[in-house]
């Protein structure tokens, strides 16, 4: 008797457990449909070529999107230029020789909390490192450097847990061929723990990609006559151009932005998607 | 029996940290022969292996003492590299480890491709090495394939050809048959009987009856220590040790 009580009140949990997993799923995927649908609405009515290759504007029609679009890829190119090598070296030296030490405890320890810092902060950084003290001012490079600082924890962490899945059986039967570590590493090592790094750093660039905060303090500008020219030229990027068109007064500079969001998503979904194809090609080629 | 041995070990301990795992081994082990090396689990066996290539040193905190010379020079000196040793005294593990990103063609020729290059006849030495792992007939339209894509006794066979490869002198084997099938485990057994006709081979084994059919010389280790060494023949049948016989006969271990 107790016994089936109990048992159907083991049920009523579960269902009501269930149900509020499922609703944790389904409500925040309506709320996001919701936002893109509605910028979709409004973005598709000025999205069209002429808006990716036009300059901004004062006359909402004719703005576009173009040196924003084209700064933000500079910005993002430089940007994994600057850190992916030193975040996979650092990965590389805190799995593979650091193992232990207390140097790399500390380092280790610190990764962490740097990826937790907020980005504006990372910004406040960058404009006193990069542009007043290297005295890069307000250019592309500053602004590569400073996105390449905030990125770079999340590809030290990611590129670290790809090497920690590389089974320790590999490493001793390398050594017991006679390899150096570093022959080890180079060729036994990264090549198994590439997919992982790819799908780890891509994320976090288009993570950077959306990134306004830093930026405005490292000082993009929202109104770009013409396209960067070089790493010192001064620049805008897609999230900077939106900004500045939502705090217009005119209403139609809103559809702008609407349409300025569509092209960053559209360049996120890209590199996202690059991201998958590049991990399965490279795990296609394991076992 | 040849007279001078290939590796000679004296009063060597293995440490991990506080944890002293080998106690002042001697043994001499005779150069082109297969050595067995046989024990209860926990002993100290793949320690003592990994001592003979110096892997043991990779893991963290343990240590070596004593001597362990190879064709009289002692390889923990100071001017000896590991690295090159290791090319001299290769290793076969417990379980296959092919790269899983290479061919079966690339991992035979491992040794090579890791450090530094590979020669222009590539093709004949990875046939050679497989025809030595008596696994040629079975790959041979299949070169390119993954080494991974292999059985597993296949995979422990491509090692094998793989540690071949790198021409050492002497063959160090963890228990090259415990993650493999009778019928596998069959064809290795061969190998390594065949293998000892060139090779100086140690091979730990769980398996008593294969220590019988494939070694001309048994040690027996314990918690450590060795009790017995001698021809393989003698400690089977006539064991001179207590210890011996109670393990091969089965009364504990
Ligand atoms: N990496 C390690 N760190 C610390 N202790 C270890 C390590 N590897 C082995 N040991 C210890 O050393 C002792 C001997 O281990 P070893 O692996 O040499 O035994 P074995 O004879 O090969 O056993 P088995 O037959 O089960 O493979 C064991 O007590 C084990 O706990
Ligand atoms: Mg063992």
């Amino acid at each position: 008797m107790m016994n089936k009580d109990q048992r159907i009140g083991g049920r009523i949990a579960e269902w009501g457990f269930r149900t509020m997993c499922l609703a944790a799923v389904i409500i925040p995927l309506l709320v996001l449909a919701t936002l893109v649908i509605d910028v979709a609405i409004d973005g598709t009515q000025r999205l069209s070529w002429e808006f990716i290759s036009s300059y901004p504007s004062r006359i909402a029609e004719q703005a576009g999107v173009l040196p924003a679009l084209v700064g933000s890829l500079f910005v993002i190119a430089m940007t994994g230029l600057l850190a992916i090598p030193i975040g996979v070296a650092a990965a590389v030296y805190l799995n593979e020789y650091g193992k232990n030490s207390w140097v790399a405890n500390i380092i280790e320890i610190n990764i962490a909390n740097l990826a937790g810092v907020p980005s504006v902060v990372y910004g406040l950084l960058g404009l006193g490192l990069f542009v007043r003290f290297a005295g890069m001012g307000r250019s592309v490079l500053a602004a590569a450097c400073t996105l390449a600082l905030l990125i770079l924890p999340i590809v030290i962490m990611a590129s670290r847990e790809a090497l920690r899945s590389v089974p320790s059986s590999l490493r001793e039967a390398s050594y017991g061929l006679g390899a150096t570590k570093w022959e080890t590493i180079r060729q036994v090592v990264l090549p198994m723990a590439l997919p992982g790094i790819l799908t780890g750093t891509i994320l976090s660039i288009s993570r950077a990609i959306g990134e306004t905060a830093p930026l405005i303090v490292v000082g993009a500008v929202a109104y770009m006559t013409f396209l960067p020219d070089g790493l010192n030229s001064s620049f805008s990027v897609l999230p900077i151009q939106i900004y500045d068109w939502t705090t217009r007064p005119q209403a139609e500079f809103l559809i702008n932005a609407a349409a300025g969001i569509m092209v960053l998503l559209s360049v996120m979904l890209l590199l996202n998607t690059v991201a998958i194809l590049l991990r399965n090609k490279y795990q296609k080629r394991m076992y | 029996m040849s007279s001078t041995p290939k590796l000679s070990i004296s009063e060597m301990d293995a440490s991990y940290g506080d944890h002293q795992v080998l106690h002042s081994i001697d043994m001499q082990i005779p150069a082109q022969q297969v050595t067995a090396l046989i024990g209860p689990s926990g002993c100290g066996k793949s320690t003592y292996l990994r001592c003979l290539n110096r892997m043991h040193e990779l893991t963290t905190s343990a240590t070596v003492n004593g001597t362990v010379e190879l064709d009289g020079a002692d390889i923990y000196h100071d001017d000896i590299d590991p690295v090159l040793l290791r090319r001299r005294i290769g290793m076969v593990f417990q379980k296959p480890a092919p790269f899983p990103t290479w061919s079966i063609a690339d991992n035979v020729l491992a040794g090579m491709k890791l450090t530094g290059g590979v020669p222009d006849n590539a093709d004949e030495i990875v046939e050679k090495a497989l025809k030595g792992a008596a696994l040629w007939d079975e790959v041979k339209d299949k070169l390119d394939k993954p080494g991974t894509s292999l059985s597993g006794g296949q995979q422990q066979r491509l090692c094998i050809a793989r540690a071949i490869t790198v021409e050492p002198d002497v063959l160090l084997m963890d228990e090259p048959c415990s993650a493999i099938d009778p019928v596998a485990t069959a064809r290795v057994e061969n190998l390594i009987h065949e293998l000892g006709e060139n090779y100086t081979i140690v091979v730990v084994t769980h398996n008593m009856q294969q220590a019988a059919r494939i070694s001309d010389k048994t040690a027996f280790l314990m918690m450590g220590e060795l009790v017995e060494f001698d021809d393989t023949s003698k400690l089977f049948s006539n064991p001179a040790k207590q210890q011996t016989e109670d393990y091969i006969t089965g009364k504990f271990g």
